[in-house]
């Protein structure tokens, strides 16, 4: 298992036939699917369900807080699953909550304009402590929650944060082991008090302390709360998102209120969510697509954010809820349609057949979709068939029955993917974004979905390609710049756009299509170019593949170091009798090897011939951010793996493929390391034809 | 061995125990005392007695002489289940759960002994037979929230890898919620992340929950850590009861114990050097 063990995996396998509801369970889950109808209220004349009209005096998140408070009252702001249980916040509560937390702070010292950093699991003390942060006047810092020792000091650092808020002891621990180093932290907050009995480190206090404390303060001083919350400013610094860039030290974005709030409603003109929609928050809340839906789009439309019990339990819990609108990058969509896969190819022979009969039917009018046809009626009568027999009870074994409004973000998606779902009737979109422009500056259109584009800008955005093929975006909601860093911030904002780094080109209709970081975009040395990231996209969609690294630049050929997914091949190994002990042992199988030499030829299949995989190893461990090979957003940081592997490049561009030895060092979250030896087979695929 | 803090009986106490089947002698003159919220570990080489010892406790052996102490009430002469009720529960060394029920279930059936509604008014499933339902349900949570096996709830316990089902077999004995946890073996055939997440989970039941463990456990590191006190077994007489450090200092115990693997090391070298 090795490094493998660090990476939270977010979609644990899935649909274990019908769940058996024994009695004692009936309390369970408040929102059971077969209650029927949506409960949801239809009347349109409703005020509470009518779309928040844009109010020019709500500027900033606590005064939509404050205004929804008042305006929704006792409906469903939060829900979060505790012992088994969704458990309700009312927008009542939530206000009262960081209304509290907030008083909290400002008792401890907080003032206007302080940095407050945030680390933990998504749970609503997360977002309380976000919004009272704002509340009291100061800034929001976001901390990815598998972050090790010396990133949480870095952030923390060079945000100059003064109180921390830590979900539990194992978030605590890392801020304490390095407490020494961080002189501007005042507190350090707690949530979750299990297994810190012991703990009497002068800085700690409980949430609920906190709370506490700013009640007592709210009961002397009963204006304070409102008066906070009105000095707020549009254009004050909402959250710092530091951006795990791929290169160097994270860059810290400063993003306001104004950022924030224009992308959430010109999101909403051509993606609509309505007050009333589920939404479940299972992405760090330090990234900023978490932050422009749960934060950001729920406080300016009025949807539920739901919180899962554990991140092992996301998937069963986003069935339960049946959210409405999802968004997640595509490592997640991918890891739905490949353990779809690896489940019919485990089904029943009925069920396979099945299967097999609806796909072509779901992919024939997906397609026609797609290419703006016309459905024949034929083909819509056998669609809906379709859907009788599988694609409505395959959606509700993902827990997309209900869904609306679902987007993908963060990287590009494959077309195969993008195909099954709109087969099944999934209406998934592509995003594109950054950081820098508060998470998003085009979107597909409900009806025009092409996948090899991105859509078209939302409104407000203005984009243009520079002349060295730059995609170059404009809008209010571009950035403020980057926290104390002014030349970076001078950089990505020269002349007035902001520059993504990333090539692209705009087609004909102004659907823009993003070929890949302009830095990636490479040549072989014999001139050909190639984008690394478009071979190893086609790699990744086999389910076997977990993580490819093309390498080629300023090579002969193209090569390639795979990560195999654990799961898929423990379990195709299971079923082909191969025993095998650790993720170590079970890449480096010579039946492994060749099960994905096949899936290496078949992507060859359908590259040209200039950019096929001729040789490639499979790494004997998994590609890590907690050995900083990934972002925390788990990107593939190139040069530094690269760099790490030289050896097993070196091997993979010898004369002869011979095998490479390891002896390696892999670090785990808490600052442990343990020794990797073993060798390296490499594999042709290609025959020289050099 | 009458350290502690004297007004109070301890927790429990084996007085002089002796066991023998037929003319084999399992367990001879055998005498320890556990302190209310201690962790204890009995070690020892193997056949030294260590299971039997936790069988006497439990009441699955009948000791031929000597008594067995529950908060200084006698129950030598009690059934396995009466002592449960009296807030004994133990962990098996090969897991002993229902493969084909589930997490969840498997849960609740710890909780049986601790049910007041009989056949029909649990059957008829309102009033007080729900209300205890869901009392015991809100106890079964807890503890699963406790040992954070909230993803594997619903499944089929037979399903589980290894390291979970030993999870879950501790998590069934918490649900009884026990004064005393017996442990046999609990971290046997774990790879070492497992070892840490078990070793940190039976501290945060001692810790926490003020629970007493009593554990037999091979990892010397993990004993060494996690227990206040070590009582070693060999050949079924107690030969060391002390602090961690006092038993490392023991050189009757390091005859025994530790010097079995010098005399293994002293083996394998000879055998390596002649070959």
């Amino acid at each position: 298992m090795a490094a493998g063990s660090g990476d939270r995996s977010l979609l644990p396998p899935f649909g274990r036939g019908v769940v058996n509801e024994s009695a004692a369970d009936s309390h369970a889950s408040p929102k059971r699917r077969q209650e029927g109808p949506d409960p949801r209220p239809t009347a349109a004349n409703d005020p509470s369900t009518a779309p928040l009209a844009p109010a020019p005096d709500l500027d900033t998140f606590p005064k939509l807080l404050v205004a929804a408070a008042a305006r929704l009252g006792a409906r469903t702001a939060l829900r979060e699953k505790d012992l088994g249980i969704w458990q309700e916040t009312s927008w009542r509560q939530y206000h009262d909550h960081v209304r509290d937390f907030s008083l909290g702070l400002a008792a401890l010292g907080l003032r206007r304009g302080d940095k407050v950093a945030i680390i933990g699991d998504n749970r609503p003390e997360w977002v309380y402590a976000e919004l009272a942060a704002q509340g009291a006047g100061a800034t929001s810092v976001g901390i990815y929650q598998d972050s090790n020792l010396v990133e949480v000091a870095y952030v923390i650092d060079h945000s100059d944060a003064v109180f921390v808020v830590a979900e539990d002891q194992e978030q605590v621990d890392k801020i304490l082991d390095m407490i020494e180093k961080l002189p501007k932290v005042k507190n350090v907050i707690y949530s979750d008090p299990r297994g810190m009995r012991h703990y009497r480190h002068p800085a700690l206090i409980s949430f609920a302390a906190v709370e506490e404390r700013g009640r007592a303060l709210g009961q002397s001083q009963p204006r304070l709360w409102a008066e906070s919350v009105a000095a707020g400013r549009a254009d004050d610094v909402a959250i710092i998102c530091y951006t795990s860039g791929t290169t160097g030290f994270p860059k810290g974005a400063m993003l306001t209120f104004r950022n924030l709030l224009t992308m959430a409603a010109s999101l909403n003109q051509v993606d609509a969510k309505l007050p009333g929609d589920e939404f479940v928050s299972f992405l760090p809340l330090a990234w900023i697509g978490e932050q422009m839906m749960s934060l950001a789009s729920s406080l300016a439309l009025g949807f539920t954010v739901n919180f899962p019990e554990e991140p092992a339990t996301v998937m069963e819990d986003i069935r339960e809820i049946g959210p409405h609108i999802m968004f997640a990058p595509p490592r997640i969509w991918e890891n739905v349609n490949s353990m779809v896969q690896v489940k019919i190819m485990d089904t029943t022979r009925a069920k396979r057949l099945l299967y097999e009969l609806c796909m072509p039917v779901g992919y024939r009018v997906a397609d026609l979709r797609f290419a703006r046809r016309p459905v024949p009626l034929a083909w819509r009568a056998a669609w809906l068939l379709a859907h009788g027999l599988l694609f409505r009870a395959l959606k509700d074994r993902l827990g997309l029955s209900h869904i609306r409004s679902c987007s993908t973000g963060g990287a590009p998606l494959g077309p195969d993917v993008f195909r099954f779902f709109h087969a099944i009737g999934v209406p998934l979109k592509q995003i594109y974004g950054q950081t820098e422009i508060s998470g998003i500056s085009c979107i597909h259109a409900d009806d025009d979905i092409q996948f090899h584009t991105v859509g078209r800008p939302i409104p407000g955005t203005e984009l243009t390609i520079s002349e060295q093929g730059e995609i170059l975006s404009r809008s209010p909601s571009v950035f403020a710049g980057y926290y104390k860093n002014e030349a970076a911030s001078r950089e990505t904002l020269a002349g007035g756009w902001l520059h993504s780094g990333d090539a692209g080109y705009l087609t004909e209709d102004g659907h823009l299509v993003v070929i890949d970081r302009m830095k990636d975009v490479m040549q072989l040395a014999g001139g050909a170019s190639y984008s690394p990231q478009y071979v190893e996209n086609r790699l990744k969609f086999s389910p076997y593949v977990k993580e490819a690294v093309v390498i080629g630049k300023d090579r002969p050929y193209l090569t390639a170091m795979l990560c195999i997914d654990m799961a898929i091949v423990g379990k195709w190994a299971e079923t082909h009798r191969l025993g095998y002990t650790t993720y170590t042992d079970l890449s480096a199988k010579g039946e492994v090897y060749d099960l994905l030499h096949r899936e290496v030829e078949k992507v060859n299949e359908t590259l040209p011939a200039a950019a096929r995989i001729q040789r490639f190893v499979l790494l004997y461990k998994e590609l890590d951010a907690d050995d900083e090979e990934l972002t925390r957003t788990r990107k593939v940081r190139r040069a530094f793996v690269e760099e790490r592997y030289q050896e097993v490049i070196a091997a993979l561009y010898a004369a002869a493929p011979a095998p490479v030895p390891i002896d390696a060092v892999i670090r785990f979250q808490d600052g442990k390391t343990a020794r990797i030896q073993t060798t390296l087979e490499v594999r042709e695929v290609l025959p020289a034809a050099r | 061995m009458t350290a502690g803090s004297g007004s109070s009986p301890p927790q429990l106490e084996v007085r002089n125990v002796t066991l023998r089947f037929g003319g084999v002698t399992a367990l001879d003159d055998v005498s320890f005392a556990v302190e209310s919220g201690s962790i204890h570990a009995i070690i020892g080489p193997n056949g030294a007695g260590k299971t039997s010892m936790l069988n006497a406790v439990s009441g699955v052996y009948r000791p031929r002489q000597g008594r067995i102490l529950l908060a200084g009430e006698d129950i030598t002469r009690r059934s396995p289940h009466a002592r449960t009720r009296l807030g004994l529960a133990r962990t098996f060394q090969n897991i002993a759960l229902f493969k084909g029920m589930t997490v969840l279930d498997n849960l609740l059936i710890g909780r049986h002994t601790h049910q007041r509604c009989g056949i029909w008014r649990g059957g008829i499933y309102y009033g007080p037979g729900r209300r205890e339902e869901v009392a015991h349900r809100l106890v079964v949570e807890e503890i699963i929230d406790f040992l954070e096996i909230q993803h594997i709830r619903k499944q089929t316990v037979g399903t589980l890898a290894y390291g979970l089902q030993k999870r879950v077999e501790l998590a069934r004995a918490l649900a009884l919620e026990p004064k005393i946890l017996l442990l046999d073996e609990p971290m046997a055939g774990m790879n070492a992340e497992e070892k840490e997440d078990m070793a940190r989970f039976v501290i945060d039941a001692n810790e926490d929950r003020g629970t007493t463990v009593v554990m037999i456990e091979h990892d010397m590191g993990v004993v060494m850590d996690v227990s206040r006190r070590v009582v070693v077994l060999n050949f079924g007489r107690k030969i060391g009861d002390g602090t961690p450090d006092e038993i490392k200092r023991d050189p009757r115990v390091q005859h025994a114990y530790l010097g079995q693997e010098d005399a293994a090391a002293d083996r394998r070298k000879a055998a390596a050097g002649g070959a």
